[in-house]
């Protein structure tokens, strides 16, 4: 039977609540049709993540339990199900690692087609297509599965539409195990712990990001006084995360996060192909550097060829200034 | 024991990379063309898994174009054994799961213990690859590593991920996929490019092994669109003086992002 209804995996966070992404996903889902959200996470938890997911739009609520010991299948065991509970004409989870071993091995077991890393989804009147920014920005691309419903991964941070609150529906899901290998969780550890009040890298208005030029741990500092003096991100290149400066789930480019900001500011980063794919689509981009040759400053609406050292400090002084 | 590493060649990042607008599909000759730096991560872990445990068989397998021989080379040049390439006009834009079924169907070919894959590529960066071959083979997946310990027919691994790490273990055989978090990997040197000429290559079509891929009859991803964006500008740049600070600080008030 047809149905309008588009299913979204939802992540819970390691302190059982729904992961940022929830709001994009049900909001990107709701803008295609009914938004059916499966949350597999522990039975204690259900009603309250249920809640959490109706007022972000997801008219129905399929819950399944967690079995934290065993690595991705009993997700995919639970997202089998609930596929066929719901019947949906698209299926949509997160780009992140969590959505994307989901979302593969359910794809593959279902015989379906998949489109990674859509930074939108829409439809149009041959059906479900969804929208890529493929080689760092570079291309703007639409992809469609040939028939059959289509296994979407969404970028974090790219959807702004955002879905209206629901009255909450919530189902118990009983779901059969698949028996399919997997491997055992043996412990488990809460990495980036957020220890301050500043926005995620992924979705955020604004980024200040370092590279090596700021030399240090301790010069890296710079980069978060000044992030949280615009109350922005803190990013990085993949050389500042090497030299231990910042958390790797910190750092912008190629292989790290990509991401378009109303402001990027980029402090002591040569500006390198594999970094330019990951910001290049920021709306406005500040570089300062010490070497005017540095590529940076070809993507730069402002640059300022000088040293992080001394003009950091001064930008934070006029911004200080102008708020008192 | 058998370590496959899946390799895949890539358009070299260090260059303009293009698509083609009327195909879609990634033009192979506009820039050059080398294993994803993710890949020799792994193949690094392989080889030099291999040198302290005596009786291992390191095996690079692509599905690639006919031209892929160079980079195979290559990583029989840094130490694997040997080659196998899937090359197949069918293959040309196959999408992830196609390419997922004739990866499995391959790694059923050259049998396995340890499959070693990237986590993510910096083409399609799908990043799905291997959670698709687990699913396929019926194999425990150790995805997104940091870290990994091979010793006595177990795996002990580290997965990163957004906002936690896990410690993750299973038996042979299993699928890895690894991180930037891994060593960089070694250069070939020259020892290692002569062994290479004489190592063997097999190369194979989607008949050889022996496998029927429906490529029509299943779902496939296509691209419907592709459009080229208007590079980016350069816009003002100065040098550094006393009043650097204060214009920068006008320049983001005016605005609105300060
Ligand atoms: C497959 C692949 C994937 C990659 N993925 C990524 C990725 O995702 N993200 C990424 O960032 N990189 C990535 N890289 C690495 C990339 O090629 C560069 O090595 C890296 O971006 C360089 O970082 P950086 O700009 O901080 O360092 P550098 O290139 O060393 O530049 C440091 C800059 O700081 C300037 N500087 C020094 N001191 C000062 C000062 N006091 N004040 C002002 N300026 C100063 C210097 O002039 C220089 O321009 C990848 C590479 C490969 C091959
Ligand atoms: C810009 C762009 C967008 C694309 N979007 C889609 C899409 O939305 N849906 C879709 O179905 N296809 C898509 N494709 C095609 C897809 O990239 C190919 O099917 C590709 O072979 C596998 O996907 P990946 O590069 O994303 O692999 P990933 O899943 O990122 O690869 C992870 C690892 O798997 C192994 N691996 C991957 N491919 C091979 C190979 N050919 N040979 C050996 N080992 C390999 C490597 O170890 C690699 O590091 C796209 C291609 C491009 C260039």
């Amino acid at each position: 039977m047809a149905t309008d209804n588009i299913l979204v995996l939802l992540e819970v966070t390691p302190d059982g609540h729904l992961a940022k992404s929830s709001a994009g996903l049900l909001g990107v889902a709701a803008g295609l049709g009914r938004a059916v959200a499966l949350i597999v996470g522990s039975r204690d938890a259900a009603e309250r993540l249920s809640k959490s997911a109706s007022e972000l739009g997801a008219a129905q609520v399929l819950l399944a339990d967690d079995d934290s010991t065993s690595f991705v299948t009993p997700s995919v065991d639970a997202m089998e199900c609930a596929f066929q509970a719901s019947n949906p004409n698209a299926v949509i989870a997160g780009h992140s690692a969590y959505g994307r071993d989901v979302l593969a091995r359910f794809a593959v077991r279902m015989g379906l087609a998949i489109n990674v890393d859509a930074v939108d989804v829409t439809r149009d009147d041959q059906g479900i297509v969804a929208h890529h920014a493929a080689y760092g920005g570079t291309y703007n691309v639409t992809s469609a599965v040939t028939f059959g419903a289509p296994v979407i991964t969404l970028r974090a941070g790219v959807a702004n539409a955002r879905a209206a609150a629901q009255p909450t529906v919530a189902e118990n899901l009983v779901v059969p195990s698949s028996g399919r290998r997997s491997a055992v969780i043996d412990a488990s550890e809460v990495s980036d712990a957020p220890v301050t009040s500043r926005p995620d890298l992924r979705g955020a208005d604004r980024v200040i990001s370092g590279g090596r030029g700021l030399g240090s741990a301790e010069g890296f500092s710079l980069v978060e006084q000044l992030a949280d003096a615009l109350g922005a991100a803190v990013g990085a290149s993949r050389a500042a995360v090497d030299a231990g400066y910042v958390a790797q789930s910190s750092q912008v480019g190629q292989t790290g996060v990509q991401i378009s900001p109303q402001l990027y500011i980029a402090l002591g980063i040569s500006g390198a192909i594999q970094h330019k794919a990951g910001m290049q689509t920021s709306k406005t981009i500040i570089a300062i550097n010490k070497d005017e040759t540095a590529p940076i400053f070809d993507v730069a609406d402002y640059g300022v060829v000088g040293d992080v050292f001394t003009v950091v400090p001064k930008l934070l002084d006029a911004l200080a200034a102008a708020d008192s | 024991m058998k370590i496959v590493v899946l390799v895949k060649e890539v358009p070299d990042t260090w260059g303009e990379r293009f698509l083609n607008l009327e195909t879609g599909l990634a033009d192979r000759h506009a820039s050059a063309r080398v294993i994803d730096e993710i890949v020799e991560r792994g193949l690094e872990f392989a080889i030099s898994w291999a040198a302290k445990n005596p009786g291992t068989e390191v095996i690079a397998l692509s599905i690639a174009p006919i031209e892929a021989t160079t980079n195979i080379r290559k990583a029989l040049a840094m130490g694997a054994d040997r080659g196998v390439l899937v090359s197949d006009e069918v293959l040309v834009g196959a999408d992830i799961t196609l390419t997922a079924q004739v990866l499995a169907a391959a790694l059923t070919h050259t049998g396995y213990d340890l499959i070693v894959a990237g986590d993510q590529t910096t083409d399609g960066a799908g990043g799905v690859i291997p959670a698709a071959l687990a699913e396929l083979l019926d194999l425990p997946l150790l995805s997104r590593l940091a870290a990994i310990d091979v010793t006595g027919g177990k795996v002990r691994a580290t997965h990163i991920s957004e906002r936690v790490t896990l410690s993750l273990s299973s038996s042979l055989p299993a699928i890895v996929s690894v991180t930037e978090r891994f060593p960089d990997p070694r250069l070939p040197n020259f020892k290692g490019i002569v062994s290479a000429k004489n190592k063997p290559l097999e190369i194979l079509s989607v008949a050889d092994l022996g496998a029927t891929i429906d490529v029509l009859e299943s779902p496939r991803a296509i691209l419907t669109d592709v459009e080229a964006k208007p590079p980016r500008v350069a816009g003002r740049k100065e040098v550094e003086d006393a009043d650097s600070g204060k214009r920068l600080a006008d320049f983001l008030r005016q605005n609105q992002l300060a």
